[in-house]
């Protein structure tokens, strides 16, 4: 079986490879220092499962699990994350606090083995991510290079079947992920769902006018136009307080 | 408690010589207005210490008054109406006792009556002094217990958040750190062990320095290095540091704890967040009357960006510095496109 260890620390990398010597079984094919490496060596190596920390430079642990398509078994190594730990309770094969004993890491690699199926790592990402509610920077993929896009340069985000396009003033990015997701984890910094295909970044707004019977048009300082429901004008409203 | 009782000795004299005032004048204006209706030496004197009595003793009353209630509003009509009603009713008393000393004196009797205005008069003036200097005297003394007692809330509270600002510890850092040693016990015991050591010195340095407020540049960097060499251990060659001061700044003084902050932002920021290898650098300089120490550190302007205000952790330690020196200017952020910059000026009083 494949493991791949991500994490920053080489002392901390050293503790999983000393823990997984007894098992003739496992197979360490990569260890990494970042989330850049860790996405290029989970790419070529498929391994089964990862021990991923947390907190790492640049991008963390769960920003690198967003950039992965299908994302294999992943074991959580942590010092200290409050609102972390209940979103690994969820959905990771475990979440080990560091430090950990050996008693207590062989328990993690044994929840593995009794339910190989892997995880669904999209809900723990997505319960992560609201936990986190500031969340004020979005990872993308742009080709093969690795975007880290500061929430208050997003002009507006628009519905793309089961993606969602992030426009900024450097271009636009897919990301697979729900409206409702950004809605939700974005409500703190100025964003409205202005339309059931449209979330726009309200201190963007120029113009409101009036569109057809009961909707509303935008326009932004880009020069984008957008529509606007009878339920987005609602909340815009309340936003911009008029 | 002390400050009470010699204030009130204070006091009490100053009320002892007022009286004694009080009575020389309150005799020499009754002398001058009963010689004219040719009295004997002694009817002059009886009548000045019964007058004399009466009045002391309504001073005392009124001064004992006020000590039990002070008047918060209209205070001066307070003190008119209670000077006019003592007045007269120290008069009406004097003027009994005087009638049933002298009822059979026919010539005393008539002067009695004739001046009983002037008593009057008189008495109400010096008991309503009497009143005014209580009401100011007590109010005063009021101001000064609340100035105290609201100096020492302030002091109370700076100090509560001096301690709090500095107690932060990081559980990251020990959790992580602890993590390193758990990793070293197996392969190199001599190196766990050596950093067990670096790490309990560091967090013991934590809480020694509680009740001391300042320390010298020397013992604070001492401090620092324990805490650079375990971020070290845990990021081995990524780290490197580089701390300059010469022999005339090592004896300077700074607030305690001041500068662990500011290199633990410069650590977050410069290793924590960026790859590849990072220099820190520290620098304390004297310049003019202060005490000048920068860091600077890397950082990637792309991933640290969007941190919001002075960002960078930093509003602590400038709160801190406000707290001391009542000055927000003793913090200095400068960045360029891949360095970030702390100056700290510590003033220096000679």
């Amino acid at each position: 079986m494949k493991v791949i260890i991500i994490d920053d620390e080489p002392l901390a990398r050293s503790i999983v490879r000393e823990y997984l010597q007894p098992y003739s079984n496992i197979e360490i094919v990569a260890e990494c220092q970042d989330g850049f490496e860790g996405i290029k060596a989970i790419q070529q190596y498929e391994p089964a499962l990862i021990f991923l920390d947390v907190q790492m430079p640049k991008i963390n642990g769960f920003e690198m699990l967003e950039l992965i398509e299908n994302p294999p078994a992943v074991i959580f190594t942590t010092a200290f994350d409050e609102f972390a730990i209940k979103a690994f309770e969820l959905n990771a094969t475990d979440y080990l606090l560091k430090p950990f004993s050996k008693d207590r890491f062989n328990k993690a690699i044994q929840k593995y083995h009794d339910q190989p199926a892997k995880p669904e790592s999209i809900p723990v990402i997505e319960t992560a991510a609201q936990g986190a509610a500031q969340r004020n920077r979005v990872v993308v993929k742009d080709g093969n290079k690795i975007k880290i896009i500061p929430v208050n340069q997003i002009q507006y985000l628009e519905a793309a079947d089961d993606y969602v396009k992030i426009v900024t003033s450097e271009g636009s990015f897919l990301k697979k992920r729900t409206m409702n997701f950004f809605e939700q984890s974005m409500a703190n910094h100025n964003f409205v769902r202005v339309h059931r295909s449209y979330i726009v970044n309200s201190q963007l707004i120029t113009r409101i006018d009036p569109y057809e019977k009961d909707s509303h048009q935008i326009l932004l300082s880009n020069g984008s136009k957008l529509p606007v429901s009878k339920a987005g004008y609602a909340k815009l409203k309340d936003v911009l307080g008029i | 408690m002390e400050n009470r009782t010699t204030g009130f000795k204070k006091l009490v004299l100053a009320g002892i010589t007022y009286w004694a005032i009080i009575s020389i004048v309150y005799s020499i204006i009754l002398t001058t207005i009963l010689k004219t209706y040719n009295l004997t030496d002694l009817e002059i004197i009886i009548d000045a210490v019964v007058n004399n009595i009466m009045l002391s003793g309504s001073c005392l009353l009124i001064f004992n008054n006020m000590r039990f209630y002070l008047p918060r509003h209209e205070k001066y009509w307070y003190v008119l109406t209670i000077s006019l009603g003592l007045s007269a009713i120290c008069s009406a008393f004097a003027y009994g006792f005087l009638w049933i000393i002298f009822s059979r004196d026919s010539h005393y009797m008539l002067s009695l009556k004739q001046t009983s205005g002037i008593h009057w008069g008189i008495t109400f003036l010096l008991i309503g002094c009497m009143a005014m200097m209580s009401l100011l005297w007590y109010t005063q003394e009021e101001q000064k217990n609340m100035n105290e007692r609201k100096a020492d809330a302030e002091r109370l509270a700076r100090e509560a958040e001096l301690f709090k600002l500095r107690q932060q510890l990081q559980p990251h850092f020990l959790f992580n750190s602890l993590n390193s040693i758990s990793a070293l016990t197996g392969s190199q015991p001599e190196k766990a062990r050596h950093m067990i050591q670096q790490l309990s010195d560091f967090l013991r340095g934590t809480l020694k320095k509680d009740d001391q407020q300042w320390s010298t540049l020397d013992e604070e960097i001492q401090y620092l290095k324990l805490y650079l060499d375990i971020e070290k251990v845990r990021f081995g060659h990524r780290l490197q540091t580089n701390i300059v001061f010469n022999e005339e700044v090592k004896r300077l003084k700074l607030p305690s704890l001041l500068l662990q902050p500011v290199v633990e932002n410069a650590i977050k920021f410069g290793l924590y967040d960026t790859t590849g290898d990072v220099l820190i650098t520290l620098e304390a300089t004297k310049e003019n009357n202060y005490l000048k120490i920068a860091v600077q550190n890397p950082f990637d302007p792309e991933t640290s960006q969007p941190l919001k205000g002075t960002g960078f952790g930093l509003s602590s330690i400038q709160r801190r510095l406000f707290l001391l020196f009542a000055r927000n200017d003793l913090l200095i952020i400068k960045k360029d496109s891949t360095n970030f910059i702390t100056t700290i000026l510590i003033p220096q009083i000679a």
